[in-house]
């Protein structure tokens, strides 16, 4: 092939279908659901699951351009709204899960409901993250003990900052990924991923947060009573367990962190359409005020926020490049495991920065609740800390570049 | 469709430059930056590789595949090397593509075939001008007509003047405000060149010139008043761009290796986060940039206009450069500022991107 930065017609389409549905359906309601925390934007997930779903008519025929489609898919909707983004009806982050690390029957299985003609909205989730162990995914405490009588798992523990949580956990037809160990003493090798379909019993919502931003995002804690799911819902190959279900290899493990190599790229691109979204808003309101940026006019003539506008967009296009970048590699099959962390790590740092300057450039009124800016930078911060914060990406970044192992760099 | 791998024509080029670098310009780079000019068997090794004649016009005996794609993964590799001893052996670069671009026929064939033959033969191009506040869209220099002939007085700087070069191109603002490119002999009456000694790029000869009443014929001008010379920056531009990449890699690359090695309290210091966070940091800040680059580059390759994108990635080359070099002086500790190691050097060398206009062509 040949480096190549035009999108495919296909593409195209998508972008401008997506940034139509920002627009018209995301941005009227954006305020109103930052304020009413915890509500369920009715009107934005019956949009979603009667139309939005369906996607753009793609008329020309051609295939989607994949992993980049999704991407922005991501971005241009989360230019519209970043909260409502994460309370799409989809399989989310649960999907990623089922794709990364499910077998074809899983897959089929487990995505069907989201595939269904009508019906109701479903959801799907994935809960990682404990009170005690965050980052630090192999420290989970949460358990899964098998019991041979009836073939099930029983899981025991709770979970937080569960993204969708409360639509993936009460909606029938939807499920959460569950991480949990089958082994403590196996430390990683001992962590896997089970399906929990909504309203399984032992499986309790227990709330959601109240938070910094993303607000009509549902980000719940979860509360697992010896809640008990079927063999047939641990992700991934059964083989080995079926001889031996304690018998852990670093596969399990290893499977669901695949999932963050192809999550991360998309988180990159939600951060990229928040920044955008800033972005977007300061150089209108700059022309609407008289100021044009030049591109063509030298430092010492330059204006602070020339320097500071040129400076951001460059920032936004690298993220956006690096995300794509670690898209591209998932549609050739490539590892791209260090290319999504950076695409994740750059991304969430440029935004959270973006819209920080954004606010202050604007003065009150990017202070002011009258307009959304101020809430780009409150929802901007989540992109430098969810699906691994800025740090634990460096951490991957570094250990990949100098090919160290986890245990040589903590 | 988007897409991030060099076709196999252009990986073999890759492949090709790097081990030219590995084996010929890196062993160099520091015996070039202290004696002021690079090996003149290395620019005849390079000019034997056919980098810059393969982009020339087919017309005139070059290959004729010019694209700016090429262009800059060329640069990259070759500035890994060494910046200065890279931007020595592109030269020709600076006459012969704004001759392509805007030259007539005659100034083509008088001076194309020259950059092609057996030997290497530099090119000179001016338009830095020594002061604060220099505006490269609005120089000072005037090139005033006076019938038959153009009239050039002004001072410019930065100016490569490698051994053996005959002509230059010069970029003054015409009599109506416009930006134009003048070829002109370096031994044409009214001109002064100075040597001069800069903080970095120390493998490459530059001058300051001084043009004091100096005359050429109307003709000497390429292409009429409405040559695209705000294109030719941008080209400049993005060239360099890469170029600066290839020398922050560089940087990166030792000082990584170098954390691997240096220990501190029996562990290698890159186990420190301290540490390994800045390598990650520097790595992230790098593909980045270099992605800025080649989306800038690929806008050339399509004919549409790149000012914007190729200053994007000017500008965020020269933030991130220096970071990473810096970083790499900062990694290397008391070792960083000792001239036995290269980060002083790289350091020097991208200090100044701040600077620089069009010291390299696509």
């Amino acid at each position: 092939m040949a480096i190549d930065f035009e999108l495919t017609a296909a593409s195209k389409l998508a972008q401008s279908h997506y940034h139509s549905v920002a627009l018209e359906q995301m941005r009227p309601i954006s305020r109103k659901y930052d304020l009413a925390e915890h509500q369920l934007p009715t009107e934005w997930v019956d949009y979603w699951w009667n139309e939005g779903r369906s996607g753009p008519r793609n008329k020309s025929g051609k295939p989607s351009d994949g992993f980049i489609t999704i991407c922005l898919q991501a971005e241009e909707l989360c230019w519209g709204d970043a909260g409502l983004y994460l309370r799409m009806p989809t399989p989310a982050l649960g999907g990623s899960a089922v794709s990364a690390a499910g077998t074809k029957e899983q897959q089929k299985r487990f995505m069907a409901p989201f595939r269904a003609k009508g019906g109701h909205p479903v959801w799907g989730a994935m809960a990682i993250t404990e009170p005690q162990a965050g980052s630090d995914a192999a420290a989970i405490e949460t358990t899964a003990d098998f019991d041979p009588e009836t073939e099930e798992w029983i899981l025991n523990g709770t979970k937080i900052f569960c993204t969708a949580g409360e639509g993936a956990s009460t909606q029938d037809g939807g499920f959460i990924v569950v991480w949990a160990t089958i082994d403590k003493s196996a430390g990683r090798g001992g962590i896997k991923s089970f399906v929990v379909m909504a309203n399984t019993p032992g499986m309790e919502l227990i709330g959601c947060e109240k938070k910094l931003g993303i607000r009509a995002s549902d980000t719940a804690t979860l509360r697992f009573d010896n809640c008990r799911v079927p063999k047939e819902n641990l992700l991934g190959s059964t083989e080995v367990r079926k001889k031996n279900p304690t018998q852990s290899g670093d596969k399990g493990f290893k499977g669901a962190m695949a999932t963050f190599d192809a999550s991360r790229p998309i988180v990159a691109a939600m951060a990229t359409g928040v920044g955008r979204a800033a972005l977007d808003f300061l150089i209108e309101e700059l022309e609407r005020q008289g100021i044009t940026i030049r591109y063509d006019t030298p430092p010492s003539e330059q204006t602070a926020i020339e320097r500071d506008v040129i400076e951001m967009e460059a920032e936004l296009q690298a993220a956006r490049l690096l995300t794509w970048r670690a898209a591209w590699m998932m549609n050739k099959g490539k590892r791209n495991n260090l290319e999504a962390s950076m695409a994740k790590a750059k991304a969430g740092l440029a935004v959270t920065k973006i819209t920080q300057k954004t606010v202050q450039i604007l003065g009150p009124i990017g202070y002011s609740k009258k307009l959304l800016v101020e809430k780009w930078m409150r929802d901007a911060k989540i992109n430098d800390i969810f699906e691994g914060t800025q740090q634990i990406n460096q951490l991957i970044v570094a250990r990949r570049i100098l090919d160290y192992p986890s245990a040589m760099l903590r | 469709m988007i897409d991030f791998e060099p076709t196999e024509e252009q990986a073999l080029i890759i492949e090709t430059v790097h081990q030219f670098a590995v084996n010929e310009i890196r062993p160099v780079c520091r015996e070039a930056d202290e004696s002021g000019a690079p090996p003149k068997s290395v620019v005849e090794a390079a000019h034997e590789l056919g980098l810059v004649a393969n982009a020339l016009p087919e017309a005139q005996g070059g290959g004729g595949e010019r694209s700016a794609i090429t262009g800059v993964l060329i640069a990259e590799e070759l500035a890994w090397g060494d910046l200065a001893i890279a931007l020595a052996i592109l030269s020709p670069a600076l006459l012969g593509f704004p001759l392509a671009d805007f030259g007539s026929e005659s100034q083509q064939s008088d001076l194309l075939p020259g950059l092609m033959d057996d030997g290497f033969v530099p090119g000179s191009l001016a338009i830095v001008e020594p002061r604060f506040g220099f505006d490269v869209y609005h120089p000072h220099m005037v090139a005033k007509p006076d019938g038959d002939e153009i009239l050039l007085d002004g001072v410019k700087c930065q100016v490569p003047w490698l051994d053996g070069g005959r002509h230059l191109i010069v970029i003054a603002k015409t009599a109506s405000g416009g930006l134009a490119a003048f070829l002109v002999p370096r031994d044409i009456a009214g001109l002064k060149a100075e040597p001069e000694s800069l903080m970095g790029l120390g493998g490459l000869p530059t001058v300051e010139l001084t043009f004091s009443g100096v005359r050429i014929p109307k003709s000497a001008q390429l292409g009429a008043d409405d040559a695209d010379i705000r294109r030719l920056i941008d080209r400049g531009r993005i060239a360099l761009a890469a170029a600066g990449v290839g020398t922050a890699r560089a940087s990166y690359e030792v000082a990584l290796e170098y954390a691997k090695q240096r220990e501190t309290f029996g562990q290698p210091i890159a186990t420190r986060q301290a540490i390994a966070f800045m390598l990650a940091d520097m790595a992230i800040e790098i593909d980045g940039a270099r992605l800025l680059i080649w989306e800038a580059a690929a806008a050339l390759d399509r004919g549409e206009d790149a000012t914007r994108l190729a200053r994007l990635a000017y500008d965020q080359t020269t933030r991130i450069a220096l970071q990473v070099t810096d970083g790499a002086v900062q990694i290397f500790g008391g070792h960083g500022y000792i001239r036995d190691y290269l980060p002083e050097l790289h350091l020097r060398n991208v200090a100044g991107f701040s600077s620089f206009e069009v010291l390299s062509l696509i």
